[in-house]
This record gives structure tokens, sequence and C-alpha cells, in this order.
């Protein structure tokens, strides 16, 4: 739509900037009184400090809660990838008997509130006697975020061309062969991207983690048990930490992605410059 | 062309995966849902309605199920007109499409209990707004109404789920073939025409999408309303955590849970069927 380029109603852009500056402004506040030795409110900010930065240097049990959380993340991320492809897989060229429930039911966690599938799964573990603990969030990370592998795996797999793997199997390399040198390879970056997806969520998810906790803290549990006690800017200077981290995660992902989009485009192009 | 081995190599992992930790126990939930307490110790499984009716019988639960439904319809409400004119201006107006859609997606890495928190301590009474008020002698005394209230909790959850609602309208509206615009256009429709005539109905099927998205996930939220809802902002999934903790009644919390869930599933079947009717391809 170039033409419309020169005449872009007023309102419309007003309308953005105000919605940016809606989106943002909590996120600016939190950066901003990080470094305000007032505390967390007041205005405007004055003592421009980095002590909060340096107590949550010395503070063990925040830590401790980072590294809970990290485990979590990356065990998270294997369940949720290896039961996400072959479930990806499945859907694609299986059929089996209840595949439609399947289906559903793999994307049920992402769409009904947390707490039902973190208290259904707590239910599970008093049913079956196992002491809640980091590794039952891992399982209820794990189980719940098999929904976004298998939907990113399973775009990934309709952008690739099967016949590259028939041609695989026809010139007489087995199943096995065929997955890792030609399947696994065409959904590199569709398992990179829900890795990395399925990372921060499981960093983020509170509601399912809630009723899953034993004795060790994961780091949004953690700060949520310090809010309970009273606002510290300790927790804005980690807020600012882990959103500088993510924003640099995400920097990384479009440089793995932009090559290939560009590729895509390229393609796409070129197919339509013939038609 | 894949063999039997391979099919149930792919299929059988998750399938026995997903039953054992997903179906189970979501039926459990609704099995506990069916049992009562005795003496506020033991869950026994003598299977009944009792909690359903409890949950009929007790106006409190219909109140708080109807102001969640409230909060959320806000939230939607509000996240639906912050969002479209956005996803509107991007796809049709913006030089930087890119780098505006990442503008929108940037503040859903802020974890989301940082959000909300940082929304207390600009609404508080000695928060960032209030003493701005004051500081420019808008107001003397702290705005009481701003924290801990129903308004905190619908401007949090609006701030949090805009982004969710803009990103399947943004996708609708870019699939619009731009051809069919120009068309209008070219056969004299004005602008305004062609928004109202040709844009917005091709643009329903994300708007039901996003509407769905914001609406389900602010109904089962249950920290922004325990941040920053205060008594007058408590909402469903409260109740649920109540009763699955200082409660101690996981039966009747099952059931509300159970309800909860019955409700979500109708409107997600409901907006599929709309989401078919009004998609164009």
């Amino acid at each position: 739509m170039s033409t419309n380029l020169e005449k872009r109603p007023v309102w419309l852009r007003l309308h953005a900037l105000a919605v940016f500056a809606f989106l943002y402004l909590p996120i600016a506040i939190l950066i901003l009184y990080s470094f305000n030795g007032g505390g967390v409110g007041g205005f405007p900010p004055h003592n421009l400090t980095f002590n909060w930065y340096r107590m949550l240097l010395d503070d063990g049990a925040l830590w401790d809660a980072v590294l809970n959380s990290l485990e979590v993340a990356l065990a998270a991320v294997l369940i949720a990838i290896g039961l996400g492809l072959p479930a990806a897989l499945a859907l694609d060229r299986v059929n089996f008997p209840g595949k439609a429930l399947f289906r559903r039911l793999v994307l049920l966690p992402l769409i009904l509130p947390g707490i039902i599938t973190g208290l259904s799964l707590l239910m599970l573990m008093v049913a079956v006697r196992i002491k809640l603990s980091l590794i039952t969030i891992i399982l209820g990370h794990g189980t719940a975020l098999i929904s976004v592998a298998t939907t990113e795996i399973f775009a990934g797999l309709q952008k690739a061309q099967r016949s590259q793997e028939e041609a695989s199997l026809d010139l007489g390399a087995n199943y096995w062969q065929t997955f890792w040198r030609v399947t696994l390879p065409n959904l590199k970056l569709a398992i990179i991207g829900a890795a990395l997806l399925i990372f921060t969520l499981s960093m983020d998810e509170i509601a399912v983690s809630f009723f899953l906790i034993g004795r060790d803290n994961t780091l949004p549990l953690e700060i949520w048990s310090r809010l309970r006690r009273g606002m510290t800017p300790e927790i804005n200077a980690i807020s600012t930490i882990i959103f500088v981290f993510s924003l640099a995660l995400i920097l990384l992902w479009y440089r793995l992605r932009k090559p290939s989009s560009e590729e895509w485009e390229t393609a796409a192009r070129a197919v339509e410059g013939e038609a | 062309m894949f063999s039997r081995p391979y099919k149930a190599a792919v299929a059988l992992p998750p399938i026995v995966w997903v039953a054992a930790f997903l179906l189970t126990p979501y039926l459990l939930l609704f099995c506990n849902s069916f049992w009562s307490v005795q003496g506020g110790q033991a869950i026994v499984h003598n299977w009944g309605l009792q909690n359903y009716q409890n949950l009929v019988h007790v106006p409190v639960y219909a109140q708080v199920l109807l102001r969640s439904m409230k909060i959320a319809g806000g939230v939607t409400l509000l996240a639906l007109l912050l969002g479209y004119p956005l996803a509107y201006y991007v796809a049709f107006y913006s030089k930087r499409k890119e780098l505006l859609y990442q503008l929108v997606i940037i503040p859903l890495w802020v974890s989301y209990l940082v959000r909300a928190y940082a929304w207390k301590t600009i609404l508080g009474s000695d928060g960032v707004m209030n003493t701005l008020l004051q500081h420019l002698h808008i107001t003397h005394e702290p705005v009481g109404f701003l924290l801990y209230s129903p308004f905190a909790v619908v401007l949090t959850l609006t701030h949090i789920y805009t982004p969710f609602t803009f990103l399947p309208i943004y996708a609708a509206l870019e699939h619009i073939p731009k051809n069919l615009v120009e068309a209008s256009q070219d056969l004299g429709a004005s602008r305004v025409k062609t928004f109202w005539r040709v844009i917005v109905p091709l643009s329903i099927p994300g708007v039901l999408a996003g509407a769905t998205f914001a609406f389900v996930l602010s109904l089962g939220d249950f920290l922004a309303p325990l941040l920053l809802g205060g008594p007058g902002g408590i909402m469903i999934s409260n109740v649920v955590v109540t009763l699955f903790g200082a409660a101690y009644d996981w039966p009747l919390g099952a059931a509300t849970s159970a309800c909860m869930m019955v409700l979500v599933l109708a409107l997600l079947f409901l907006t599929e069927k709309l989401e078919k009717k009004w998609s164009f391809s």
C-alpha cells in the first residue's frame, strides 16, 4: 500500500504512539526506579544509586531461585521438544484413533487458565504420592509446553518439503538416517525457535508452578513471596537484568532467523516471477 | 511411505505422555468435583452433586464469577480498542512494519509478575502517579481509587493482554489481499467505506481470536487481583486458590475449576464456529 503512505491519518499515528507509551511506561518506570535511592515510590526519582544491584549480588536466596528457574526451564525445553517433535510428526503423517482429541488435548494447557492445569497436576501428584519438588514443576512445565513445541514444529513441517525425505528413503537411506540427515536439519529453525519460546515461558511461569512448588522456589515464585512482604527496588534490579538478558536473546534469535526468512522471500519472489 | 514401526515410534510416546500427564489430571479434577471433605480433614469418595449445588446456592460464587466476567469483558474491549487501530496502522500505513511489530512483542519478554508489580508502584498511594499529581499540585492528597480496585486490575490486565490481541488481528490484516482494497477504491468507495465494507469484515477472524485470548486469559488470572485488586477485585481464580489453600476444600475448588473449564471450552467452541463462518478462504 505504498500509495497510502503519504496520507497517513494523524489520529492513527497518535493512537499508535499512545499505545506504545502505555505498553512501555511500566517498563521504563521499572528500570528507572531500580536506580532510585529512595525506594520504589515517589516522584521525581532521586539519589541515583547502584546499591540495589550491589545488594542483589549478595542475595543468596535470589540467585538460588535464578539457578532453580534455569534448571527447570532447561529440563522443560528437553521434555517439551522431546515429546513435541514426535507429536508434530505424528500429527503430520500418522492416522491414529483419537487424533482429533489428542490434538486438542495437547493444546489445552495453552488455552485453559494456568491454575486449572496446575491444580489438576497437583491432584495427580497427590494421587500417586509424589512429593512436590522442582521435579514436579519440571514435569508440569514440560507437559504444559508440549503445546508450544508441537505447534511450532508442526508449522515448520508444513513449510519443509516432504519430497526431500521421500528422495532420501528412495535412495536407500533408512528412517533413522533420513531423520537425522533430512528431517531434523529441515526443522532446525522451528526447533530452535520453539526451544527459545519454551525457555522464556518457563522462566516466567507462575500459575502451574504455584501448585507444584516444593521447598525450592523458582524465580517468579521467589519474587512473588517477596512482593507479599513488601516492595523493594531489588526486584526492579533483578527484573531489569532479566529484561536486558531477554532482549539479548531476542536479538540473537533474529540474527539466526534473518537469513533464512530472506531466503524464503527471495524464493517466493522467484516463483512469482516465473509464473 | 512411512512404515508401521516409524509411525508407532513417533505417535506412541507423546500419546502415552499426554494420556498420563494431561488427560488423567483433567479427569481427576472432574472426579474430585463430585467428592467431598469430611471433618475438614480427609477427602471422601462419596459421589454426588453437593459441590455444584453449593456453587449454585451460595450467592458469593455467582457474584465473583460475574465480576470476573465483567473484568475480563472490560479488558477484552479495551485491548481491542487499543490493539485494532494499532494493527491497522502497522499493517496499512507503517514504513517500518517489522520494527513496530517487534516493539509490540518486546513487553511480553518482561515477566508478567514484574509488570503487574510495576503498575503497583505506579498506582500506589505513595506511588509514582500519586506523588506526581501532588508534585504538580493537581491534588493534595493521594488519590485512593487508583490501587486496590477493579480499575487497577482492568488497567494491568489490559496492559498485559493488548499484545496478545494485537497479534492475531495484525496477522488477519496482513493477509487481506491488497488488490481487494485497491479494487474497492478504484470502484469509487471512499477510504472510510473501504475500511468498513472490506477491511473490517475480512479481519473478523483475527478479532475473534484476539478477543478470545484476552477474555480467557484475563478470566483465569489470579495474580493481578491479588496484587492490585483489593477486596473488591477478587476474581474466580482467587476463590479456587483459597479453596485449595487456606480453606482446604479441594472438591469444591475442583467443582469451581470444572465450571471455569466448561465455560472456557464452550467459549472456544463458539468462537471457532464463528471464525469458520467469517473466514473467506
